[in-house]
């Protein structure tokens, strides 16, 4: 397959307001590289209210709403009916919301919105905490990270439950499309948001974003990190499509989940029989995805 | 123009019909179920070309209504009660985004206990979220200010939402004869929507972002002036809408027979009706009595109320819900308007009609005698009263 070139168009403005190194600053970037600029855009509260700076100022060259933070998949059933109504039914409608926003207390919105199939593309960016916040745990934290109410004091060893399986959750509900991205892979981000914007009816986009301040490593890491999270087996590419997975990113031996976790802060309290258990899980998991890869 | 029986739910319908609505989303509950069933009737067949857009919650629903407003799509929902309080932060998401979005209430108590009753504990709870409120007293006034509310939403001097609520069973489940304006009626009074400050396709809009304290204030300053508009904005099409449709409401504050007053009862909603009987009674008995209607709520008709209190020694509120550690809710805000005028009449709060107790011609002539007694009691639960020695629990 011939090597994707990313378009030039940027409908991220370069005045954002992120952190160095933000993963879900490249996330928005890419994906409406994708989708185009016959795009509009609900974010709720989180990294991205800010990062879309304030008043008068916007950091997109295209529509976006601001809406509470449980709200998004409310929010896209009401653009959508909007266009629909206006006969504007080529617009592209997208939902980006953080972990926080889509996996703990807007996961009834999300639902509706899947089940009533709504023709619009929901985007969960993942950093994996309520970053926007200041650190807190997510239901979308994994086992073990250290966040501001998940400390690592006395007998506590940072959260205590594995991440939520949004995928899992989403896929339940039969989407049209659903897939998993990294912004360390832009190539196969892109693909996938076109692919996506050329379909009809409910789509998802899990997307890992690392956080450099969050997951406490320096911001010239995002990539590295990113990649390793996939090459590791610990954030495997797929996409699902009418029920099909595939796995985008093959993989022949994973490398060792270790080289992903010692170099962010976040984990550096977990001791080699703690790494031990979750090099076995993602063992596992991603035999597991390969499983339902090759046996659907 | 038709004559048809309707109920208040159906009016409801017949106007987001007749508006036009081009999105509608709603989240059923109990009494407010029958006006999306006939909107889903009337998008099914056809007679109605909107998108119906069934959400798992109110919030939702209201979340639905906002964005598609916020591209400029005409816009309609209806809830009551616990699925009112589930919209509160919504609302405020509505009127501060300046979504012209239209709202049927049906006012119901709020539990717990559980009640389905008429009650104005749900809408009272949400009269600080930049809503104009509107309390119409028979079906054909539901019916007229839907549309009116259409009109006064969308004006871009507004550009407010509006809730229409009606008194559960009462409105909701009760038929009477309403006259229908024709289509043609209708698209003469209420054109489309011109979509101001709405999010465009293709350009680099946006609606909700953050902003500084100085920018914060001056957004919420200008919220309060649209909602100071509404009393001349809201004449204004009601005069049109007389003219059109040959009914008008009155204003904000609908009084009857309050000239040479000397006590006047001030009502919301169902019991203005009964009450209005009750003051002809005690003007055949020879008795001084009046009766004004506080049929918009929000924004207060404080100038109004100021100057009947400048006219009448005692006035009483009745209320369907309470500030604890006050008094009846539109009592408080009578109370506050009054506070500046230059003649302070005496003020009495009358809770009668709280979670469904029927408030009757008995109960509104001991409101009268009690105003016009040497000494009113002040504040007053109506509701207690036949029920003094009951236990209520076991």
């Amino acid at each position: 397959m011939a090597k994707l070139t990313l378009p030039p168009v940027e409908l991220v403005r370069s005045g954002h307001s992120a952190c160095p190194g933000c993963g879900p600053a490249l996330a928005m970037r890419y994906l409406l590289k994708g989708t185009g600029e016959r795009t509009v855009v609900s974010v709720p509260a989180s990294c991205w209210t800010i990062i879309a700076t304030g008043y008068p100022t916007t950091a997109l060259r295209i529509p976006m709403i601001d809406t509470p933070i449980e709200a998004t998949g409310a929010s896209i059933s009401g653009l959508r009916a909007a266009l629909d109504a206006l006969h504007m039914s080529d617009v592209q409608v997208v939902g980006f919301a953080g972990d926080g926003g889509t996996v703990d207390i807007g996961l009834q919105s999300l639902s509706g919105m899947l089940e009533r199939r709504t023709d619009a593309l929901y985007v969960m960016y993942d950093n994996e905490a309520y970053m926007n916040t200041g650190i807190q745990r997510s239901g979308s934290t994994p086992l073990g990270a250290w966040t501001t109410t998940t400390p690592v004091e006395g007998m506590a060893r940072g959260k205590g439950e594995p991440k939520k399986d949004i995928m899992g959750i989403v896929l339940a509900h039969h989407p049209v499309y659903a897939a998993t991205l990294n912004v360390a892979y832009p190539e196969d981000f892109l693909r996938k948001a076109q692919k996506a914007a050329s379909l009809k009816g409910p789509r998802f986009f899990h997307v890992l974003a690392p956080c450099p301040p969050g997951w406490k490593f320096a911001s010239d890491q995002t990539v590295q990190i990113g990649r390793l999270a996939t090459d590791t087996g610990i954030f495997p590419l797929y996409e699902v499509e009418n029920g099909k997975l595939r796995v985008t990113r093959k993989l022949g031996q994973l490398k060792p989940v270790r080289d992903y976790i010692k170099v962010q802060g976040r984990f550096g309290h977990l001791t080699d029989a703690e790494i031990d258990t979750v090099e076995h899980e993602v063992q596992a998991s991603w035999a597991a995805l390969l499983q339902r890869e090759a046996h659907p | 123009m038709t004559r048809l029986v309707l109920s208040g739910n159906y009016a409801q319908s017949y106007a987001a019909r007749l508006a036009r609505v081009q999105v509608i989303s709603a989240y059923p509950i109990t009494p407010q179920t029958t006006i999306v069933e006939q909107l889903a009737k009337f998008v099914s067949s056809g007679e109605l070309p909107a998108q119906f857009i069934k959400v798992e919650s109110e919030h939702s629903a209201l979340q639905v209504c906002v964005s598609a407003a916020a591209l400029g799509a005409r816009t309609y929902t209806a809830t009551s009660s616990q699925g009112l309080l589930l919209m509160h932060e919504l609302l405020h998401w509505a009127s501060g985004m300046r979504t012209p979005i239209v709202m049927g209430v049906v006012s119901r108590s709020v539990g717990p206990p559980w009640s389905l009753d008429a009650d104005h504990t749900d809408t009272m709870s949400q009269r600080d979220t930049g809503w104009v409120q509107i309390y119409p007293e028979s079906n054909q006034e539901v019916l007229d200010s839907v549309l009116e509310s259409f009109r006064l939403a969308e004006d871009l001097a507004i550009r407010l939402p509006v809730m229409v609520a009606e008194d559960a069973f009462y409105l909701s489940h009760t038929v009477e004869p309403v006259e229908v304006p024709s289509q043609a009626q209708v698209d003469a009074f209420l054109p489309p929507r011109v979509p101001k400050g709405t999010l465009v396709p293709g350009k680099a809009t946006r609606l909700g972002s953050y902003v500084g304290p100085a920018d914060y204030v001056r957004f919420r300053r200008e919220q309060a002036r649209a909602m100071e508009r509404v009393p001349e904005t809201l004449a204004a099409i009601e005069e049109d809408y007389g003219r059109r449709m040959g009914r008008t409401y009155g204003g904000l504050l609908q009084e009857y027979r309050t000239e040479g007053a000397d006590a006047v009862l001030l009502t919301m909603g169902t019991a203005s009706t009964t009450a209005r009987a009750v003051v002809d009674e005690l003007r055949a008995e020879g008795k001084r009595v009046g009766l004004a209607r506080i049929r918009v709520f929000r924004p207060f008709p404080a100038k109004e109320v100021r100057a009947l209190a400048s006219r009448v020694d005692r006035l009483g509120v009745m209320d369907r819900s309470w500030t604890f550690g006050q008094m009846g809710s539109a009592a408080t805000e009578v109370a506050a308007a009054i506070q500046s005028s230059p003649r302070q009449p005496r003020l009495s709060s009358f809770l009668a009609g709280v979670g469904g107790r029927d408030v009757g011609t008995a109960l509104l002539r001991e409101m009268f005698r009690d105003l016009l007694s040497k000494e009113p009691s002040g504040l007053r639960w109506m509701d207690m009263e036949p029920l003094k020695e009951a236990p209520l629990h076991g």
